[in-house]
């Protein structure tokens, strides 16, 4: 048990937990039983069906309630005597401000995504309150420690951007299923149901053929008059069939690469099925919108299975229906959920029909789903470890214990006869420009590039800054806030529209511009250094960002499809990720880090962060785990002194 | 906001679909039901729906409620196992023996009266619905070879040396295969061992599926090996609980030992020591004065071993992975989870 100095600072100890989710519920848990009495605790989140197999301080009759507060009452029946605090918020709301956050000894994240991590960090080294932080997917997690001055931050090391895919291979040349799924969900499903005026790639055409008047006709748009059967039997034959022929004109694609083969609606869909399906209207007429279900009412049942192409074109067609049936009210603002029962058959049924086409394995409704809404794999178990961990590292902090602080890498495979594998900190990132406030330097097109774009693209994508100050010299570009008046706002947004040259102050080559958040207490220097092109597959920002990491744009080939509305880069910022990322390794040779074996999951991320690091040695074989030759403790000095 | 009452609803329509499955017999056991599909849809990604139902089928006990099998059975009855039957029949008297166990609400008008097994079974229950929790009156000392046979996995915590011997014997001459585990956390360090005698797994190597056998020793035969003969480097955690485990053998009930035993188990480590040609620096006195000091469990390690249990216990019921052979400690000290493997020819010497 822990000894009587630990005791003493445990319980004069004022801790904020961060995400009352799947590490959140065992961490208040452990925190509450190793004998803390003052908790603080934020989640924004109400709780689901699927939270309960690991979630255990919730139950089937809190679906729906605040996960923070029902987290508290659940521990407080164990623990009656101690004092938890719930917020039923997001971390990111201005009432946690800086003085929020000085307020505790330490920070204990247990967060599902990368934007609230990064908030959270700069807003504890604003305070200097050290943070804790973590993360799991499936059997993998890790526990690291941030404390100004003696560690290296969150964000010292740069983090993977969501895994994206180049357009042409959604378009065109598809070789995996996510790119079925991706087409399937950020372009068919959009076009169809979503933002109309999204800029979208789907709609192959023949570029001799934009010329001729009457393909000026969207094909997407129902015709007057059109009986949705015919509707969507015109859809499918034209995404799957006519856009198929067309792309196999261009012979010089398939060279080196199997030809797709078309799919035509009269091949699967004979009239008679139609007819069966004319059940659709006495099933759900009273229910609400939400429990439209395709398979429902093909009398479908197992989510496991995986549908043949018949079943998939019924599917297709059905979700198709009772979209303009039952939920037409939505139409023109659906964005994908994934758990939006038809929305899910939809994509689906979609995805395995072009994977059919390009003689792509087929999926089950249950492995598309997780696919395409970023499904984290979870377990209860790694979560209570990690929880175990962080409360261990917490105590550390909380007594000053310096040497002895560690990051925990959770691992499914033995390393070194390890399971939990202990390595010392690093040390701090000089040209971290968050902890260091290193400047960074940005290449744009000063002419071209409006402030806007610097805005959303670097800014805030970038950045991760949501209460900008921009400036550049002694003028002010550029600012947000409540208490602007008219004037101002008014001028801020002109200056939006214009080009970075003709602003009031002209932004051009050599000079700094410096970006501030009031709020995250964190300020930025950028040098800008104007060019004229950039390269549309790989950059397709129409700027570079480089300084604390090489060249932030060396996400290699796989670039956002940019401007296909939505995209995959939104959508996992949409969904929560319960995942960290960054499991590594770091080898005696002193200056590398390797990225371990996450067997089983996708590592893509993952990988992609190792090509940003320059200490880091990208290991292609996954197979493999460098491991520390001797005691870790050896390495100790080099590391942190 | 809108996608909650959508959540909603649709949970309200799986139920009912689900009690319609119920109803008919054909469709029990085999395939998932919608709302096991639901409930589990997150760990059915990382183990699969096969894994899935063969966890739903099995049935475990455990003996021994402290906070470390709290934790674990917290876990198994959050992964849906078939049962789960719990064996304890002390009776809460204070606070002190269930500080660590966050399964027994701290108010006597709750507790008094009640066993330790019973307490948690109650709070068990609520966790997952789907999971049978029950209570086994006795003392698992007890217990014959007919009544570990109802079981798949079987496990035992603050028990004697010889009480893990005798039941691991009972249950290693059984023809079913029983998985058999002992827990145990002293201090900030805990361990676990395992025995799973001849086991067939499938594992994942690259793309492909391949079938790997384990063979193990019993328990007896594991802390038989010869110290001489064990692997060079063998966790210090793996001796001083050999000690510790010898001298409460002697005479007393298991976890009942306080500083004034230090001076009896530093002479029983020396005779150890010396029986066993191993330096006695292998067992640092600092480590034993922890552990003997240190009665009660430190609530991160039981979250840490029980969650390892946890993972391996799955492991062993899914035949999926591979399984820890035999031993695993855990040091909050130093922060290690290490795996060894003592075994009566080991490989590795």
């Amino acid at each position: 048990m822990a000894s009587q100095n630990q005791l003493s600072s445990i319980k004069g100890a004022k801790v904020l937990m961060v995400g009352a989710g799947g590490i959140g519920c065992e961490l208040l848990k452990t925190l509450a039983l190793s004998g803390f009495q003052d908790i603080h605790i934020i989640d924004m989140d109400t709780i689901e069906v699927s939270n309960l197999n690991r979630q255990f301080l919730f139950r089937k009759s809190h679906v729906g309630q605040s996960k923070a507060k029902v987290a508290r009452d659940a521990v407080l029946k164990f623990r009656p005597h101690i004092s938890i605090t719930p917020y039923h918020a997001n971390v990111k709301d201005p009432e946690f401000n800086v003085d929020f956050f000085k307020q505790f000894n330490v920070v204990l994240n247990g967060l599902d995504n990368l934007d609230a991590r990064r908030h959270v960090n700069r807003l504890c080294l604003a305070a200097e309150v050290p943070l804790v932080e973590s993360g799991t997917t499936g059997f993998l997690g890790q526990v690291t420690v941030h404390v100004k001055g003696r560690t290296e931050c969150y964000e010292c090391q740069p983090k993977p951007a969501p895994k994206t895919y180049p357009v042409c291979t959604i378009t065109s040349t598809p070789s995996k299923f996510v790119h079925c799924i991706v087409w399937a969900k950020d372009l068919l499903f959009t076009k169809l149901f979503g933002d109309k005026n999204q800029e979208n790639d789907l709609n192959v055409r023949s570029t001799d053929a934009t010329s001729s008047s009457e393909h000026v006709e969207d094909v997407f748009e129902r015709r007057k008059d059109e009986d949705i059967e015919q509707y969507g039997r015109r859809i499918y034959d034209h995404v799957f069939g006519y856009n198929i022929e067309e792309a196999l004109s261009n012979e010089e694609t398939w060279k080196n690469r199997n030809r797709p083969k078309p799919i035509y609606s009269r091949d699967f869909l004979h009239d008679e099925i139609a007819q069966q399906n004319g059940n659709v209207d006495k099933d759900c007429a009273a229910s609400d919108p939400s429990s439209v279900s395709a398979m429902a009412s093909l009398g479908m049942k197992n989510p496991q299975d995986i549908w043949c192409l018949k079943e998939n074109s019924r599917v297709f067609m059905e979700a198709f229906k009772l979209f303009f049936m039952k939920r037409e009210k939505e139409i023109g603002n659906l964005t994908f959920d994934k758990d939006d029962q038809l929305a899910v058959e939809f994509v689906t049924a979609a995805a395995n029909i072009r994977a059919t086409s390009f003689g792509i394995p087929l999926h089950s409704l249950f492995e598309a789903k997780g696919i395409a809404g970023n499904i984290v794999h979870a377990v209860a178990t790694t979560n209570a470890i990690i929880a175990g961990l962080i409360v261990i590292e917490a105590i550390k902090v909380l007594q000053n214990d310096t040497n002895n602080y560690r990051m925990t890498y959770c691992l499914e495979h033995p390393t070194r006869k390890m399971l939990l594998m202990p390595v010392e900190p690093f040390e701090a990132n000089k040209s971290c420009y968050v902890c260091s406030e290193s400047p960074l330097t940005l290449e744009i097109n000063t002419h071209r590039a409006k402030l806007r774009d610097f805005v959303e693209k670097i800014v805030k994508a970038k950045l991760g800054m949501y209460f900008p100050l921009i400036m550049h010299g002694a003028a002010l570009l550029y600012e947000v806030g409540d208490d602007l008046d008219e004037a101002m706002a008014a001028n801020y947004a002109a200056n939006l529209e214009k080009g970075l040259s003709e602003l009031p102050s002209p932004v051009t080559s050599g000079t700094t511009v410096t970006v501030e958040d009031l709020k995250q207490e964190l300020t930025c220097n950028i040098n800008i250094k104007h060019r004229e092109e950039f390269d549309e597959e790989k950059e397709p920002d129409g700027m570079l960002l480089s300084g604390w990491t090489q060249a932030s744009s060396v996400e290699k080939d796989d670039n956002k499809p940019n401007g296909n509305g939505g995209s995959t880069s939104n959508a996992s910022q949409a969904v929560p990720v319960e995942a960290e990322d960054n499991v590594e390794m770091d080898v005696p040779s002193g200056k590398k880090r390797r990225l371990s074996e996450i067997s089983g999951h996708d590592l893509s991320s993952f990988t992609d962060e190792t090509k940003n690091h320059e200490k880091l040695e990208v290991v292609d074989d996954d197979d493999d785990l460098v491991m520390l030759d001797g005691d870790p403790g050896l390495n100790k000095r080099k590391r942190m002194q | 906001m809108k996608s909650k009452q959508q959540g909603h609803a649709r949970l309200e329509t799986m139920t009912r679909n689900t009690k319609q499955n119920k109803q008919d017999p054909g469709m029990d056991g085999e395939e998932l039901t919608e709302q096991e599909t639901a409930l589990y849809d997150r760990q059915i990604r990382v183990w699969g729906a096969d894994a899935q139902r063969r966890l739903s089928k099995s049935h475990i006990l455990v003996c021994g409620m402290k906070g470390t099998v709290a934790e674990f059975c917290k876990n198994i009855v959050l992964a849906g196992v078939g049962s789960l039957t719990l064996v304890d029949d002390r009776v809460v008297t204070d606070e002190a023996l269930f500080s660590s166990n966050f399964l027994i609400p701290p108010d006597e008008n709750v507790y008094r009266g009640k066993t330790l097994a019973e307490l948690c079974c109650d709070s068990l229950k609520d966790f997952n619905p789907m999971v049978r929790v029950s209570v086994e009156k006795g003392d698992v000392s007890g217990f014959d070879g007919e009544f570990f046979n109802k079981y798949d996995v079987v496990v035992v915590s603050c028990c004697s040396l010889a009480t893990k011997k005798s039941v691991n014997e009972k249950c290693r001459k059984l023809s079913k295969h029983i998985a058999f585990y002992t827990v145990d956390c002293r201090d900030s360090s805990g361990e676990i061992f395992v025995d799973l005698r001849d086991h067939i797994y499938s594992k994942k190597k690259l793309e492909e599926t391949v079938e790997c056998k384990l063979q193990y020793p019993s328990f007896e035969e594991a802390i038989s090996v010869p110290w001489t003969a064990l692997p060079r480097r063998v966790s210090k955690l793996y001796f001083a609980m050999r000690v510790i485990e010898k001298f409460e053998a002697e005479g007393r009930h298991p976890g009942n030992i306080s500083i004034a035993d230090l001076p009896g188990v530093l002479k029983l480590k020396k005779e150890l020591c010396e029986a066993n040609s191993l330096n006695e620096s292998h067992i640092p006195d600092a480590l034993l004065e922890r552990l003997v000091t240190g009665t009660r469990e430190f609530p991160p390690v039981c979250a840490v071993i029980g969650g390892i249990l946890g993972q391996e216990v799955i492991k062993a019921i899914s035949g999926k992975g591979d399984p820890l052979k035999n031993f695993f400690f855990f040091d909050a000290v130093d922060g290690k989870g290490i795996i060894e493997d003592i075994s009566i020819s080991n490989p590795n010497k």
